[in-house]
């Protein structure tokens, strides 16, 4: 063989949110080819939203992902009602934030316990792992359920049947309606302790990049539903500014747009990129079991994001548990929110990075244009470029080994192809 | 503890996805007594809680391969779902996943039959296709027929062709 030349291809990527495929060509060594294959066009529920009532985004778009519905509404909220003119009062603002914190669980806890952690044990799935570790198993599944529980009684059913909407939401829950929610968590806050530290014994690849760090950023909290859009080289936007600084370009393999800063390049969004920035804000529990866990203020090797997602689990039940404590109940669950001819801009952290939303608003209240951003198509050049530098030093690896590796770096972002697109495939090819 | 429980799963704004709702609602509308029906996006830790310790439980879903409209059943107390043609979308943890999870962990019900509906068009927006809406009709009469019946207290054959 003149060439040793390569190519590894798995045409279903097991353990991501959706469906994808992975594309590797090697030759002689050299990395020559890494795609994502994305089919679906990726701007069909943007056209789906256009002619529909300014009220209906945050319900409809909750719908494109079951994982992260929260994120979707919230991101609506905030764009139609920057657009509207609307302040949402504190009050609404923390018990939207509670709402966040729930979907933070729940997906946090789905990625590592069901999706990631097999990677880091060995298993081909959550079910081969269940086998050997049943309570270890079942504790994630509580703990997601945690997270559910704060869904249900505030953003769903047990109240409305989607109980946000733009100004706020159709009833706030009573002080002693949130009670039975506080002693759940009191237990899930114990469980993704342990969690973290379960995580924390993993090995991890010996893997480092020096990524642009993308996240938003509060003064008084760590940020979730509002702030600025900031990074670790300088970036500090509104988030009307987001469309200047964030290029999306069509690449000729995919069908989805790739994101990317003005000048800068690739970037990273999501868990890696918020501990980073804000690490200072976590609460004192969450930033003792980083330390503990071995985490330093920046971790930039994305196999441990398993590791910062725990914390922000534990987070997120320390701080779900302090919005429960100094609850009060708005005097309004919603504030008027009139029709205007005008344009807005919304920017949230979905548990996988920030989502943002742009809608134009007609004077009859119809959207006239809708644009969104979900983060994994702003993570996806970064998990390419990932892909690239991880692979090369580790082409003596069989087939088998180094696709098995190269899945469970894209984990490392937790994609979640369902809203990038619609249709994924994973494949990896040394030719 | 609920005796008899049909679950139907899938996003209602995902086309022939909407297929398992499709068959819960009618279902429901059968008002068939003792029987509880429960619409679901597919989210694994509810989906297993609801599943133990109920007694019979069906569950219907759209899946993905083969002709549009073709229905599947399978017992899943007696086989596990390894030829489950993959779920239609992205629930995150697909159905069968979810249903072998439960297994893993010892939390099946007694009795778990499971439906799987081809669909063709998973389109945001669209409506079931009528091969698909025809089926979902179907399996809907069969559920409603069985659990009419009592059939449910019997263990059924292992697989029956559909």
């Amino acid at each position: 063989m003149t060439h040793s030349s390569r190519a590894l291809s798995v045409a279903a990527l097991a353990r991501v949110e959706g469906e994808g495929a992975m594309f590797v060509r090697t030759r002689d060594g050299v990395v020559e080819e890494v795609r994502l294959d994305i089919y679906e066009p990726p701007r069909f529920f943007e056209a789906f939203l256009r002619g529909r009532r300014y009220t209906e985004p945050p319900d409809i778009t909750a719908r494109i992902c079951g994982i992260c519905p929260v994120a979707y509404q919230m991101s609506a909220c905030q764009a139609i009602e920057r657009a509207l003119g609307v302040e949402i009062p504190e009050p609404i603002q923390l018990l939207r934030r509670l709402l966040y914190c729930g979907e933070w669980i729940e997906s946090h806890a789905l990625h590592i316990y069901l999706l990631h952690a097999p990677d880091f044990l060995g298993y081909e799935s959550a079910i081969e792992m269940a086998k050997d570790h049943g309570p270890i198993v079942e504790r994630g599944l509580q703990l997601k359920k945690s997270g559910n529980e704060i869904l249900e009684l505030i953003g769903g059913r047990a109240i409305h049947p989607i109980n946000v909407k733009i100004g706020g939401f159709f009833r706030a829950p009573t002080r002693a309606e949130l009670r039975p929610l506080a002693e759940r968590l009191a237990w899930a806050r114990d469980a993704a302790l342990e969690t973290v530290r379960w995580v924390a014994g993993f090995e991890f690849p010996d893997f480092e990049q020096d990524y642009e760090f993308v996240a938003m950023r509060h003064p008084e909290e760590y940020a979730i539903a509002r702030g600025r859009i900031v990074s670790n080289r300088g970036l500090d936007i509104d988030v009307a500014e987001f469309e200047e600084h964030v290029v999306e370009t069509q690449v000729p393999h995919s069908t989805a747009l790739h994101a990317r800063l003005v000048e800068r390049g690739t970037y990273m969004a999501g868990p890696l990129a918020r501990y980073a920035l804000n690490g200072e804000q976590l609460s004192p529990l969450a930033r003792e079991a980083a330390a503990e866990a071995g985490l330093e203020a920046v971790c930039r090797n994305p196999f441990r994001s398993i590791v910062v997602r725990a914390v922000e689990t534990l987070y997120a039940c320390d701080e779900a548990l302090r919005l429960i404590e100094g609850y009060d109940e708005p005097d309004r669950p919603s504030v008027d929110a009139p029709p205007r001819a005008s344009v807005g801009h919304g920017c949230t952290e979905a548990p996988r990075g920030i989502l943002y939303h742009r809608y134009a608003i007609d004077e009859e209240g119809l959207i006239a244009e809708a644009r969104i951003t979900p983060p994994t198509s702003q993570n996806q050049a970064q998990i390419e470029d990932d892909l690239r530098r991880f692979v090369e030093p580790r082409l003596d690896l069989p087939d088998d080994e180094l696709t098995r590796r190269c899945e469970q770096a894209i984990r490392n972002y937790d994609p979640c192809i369902s809203c990038a697109t619609h249709f994924l495939d994973l494949k990896v090819v040394r030719a | 503890m609920t005796d008899i429980l049909v679950i139907g799963v899938g996003n209602p704004l995902r086309g022939d996805d909407g297929a398992g709702l499709e068959v819960a609602r009618l279902v429901r509308a059968a008002n068939v007594p003792g029987v509880e029906v429960w619409e679901h996006g597919g989210e694994p830790a509810a989906l297993i809680d609801r599943l133990e310790g109920a007694g019979s439980v069906y569950l219907v879903d759209a899946v993905r391969g083969g002709r549009p409209g073709s229905i599947q059943r399978f017992d899943a107390t007696e086989e596990e779902l390894g030829q489950l043609p993959p779920s239609a979308t992205s629930h995150h943890v697909g159905l069968g996943e979810a249903i072998e999870l439960g297994r893993a962990l010892g939390r099946l019900p007694e009795r778990l039959v499971v439906f799987g509906i081809t669909g063709r068009d998973f389109t945001l927006g669209a409506g079931l296709t009528r091969a698909v809406a025809r089926s979902a009709r179907s399996v809907a009469s069969r559920i409603v027929a069985e659990v009419g019946r009592g059939d449910t207290q019997k263990p059924r054959p292992a697989r029956r062709p559909t």
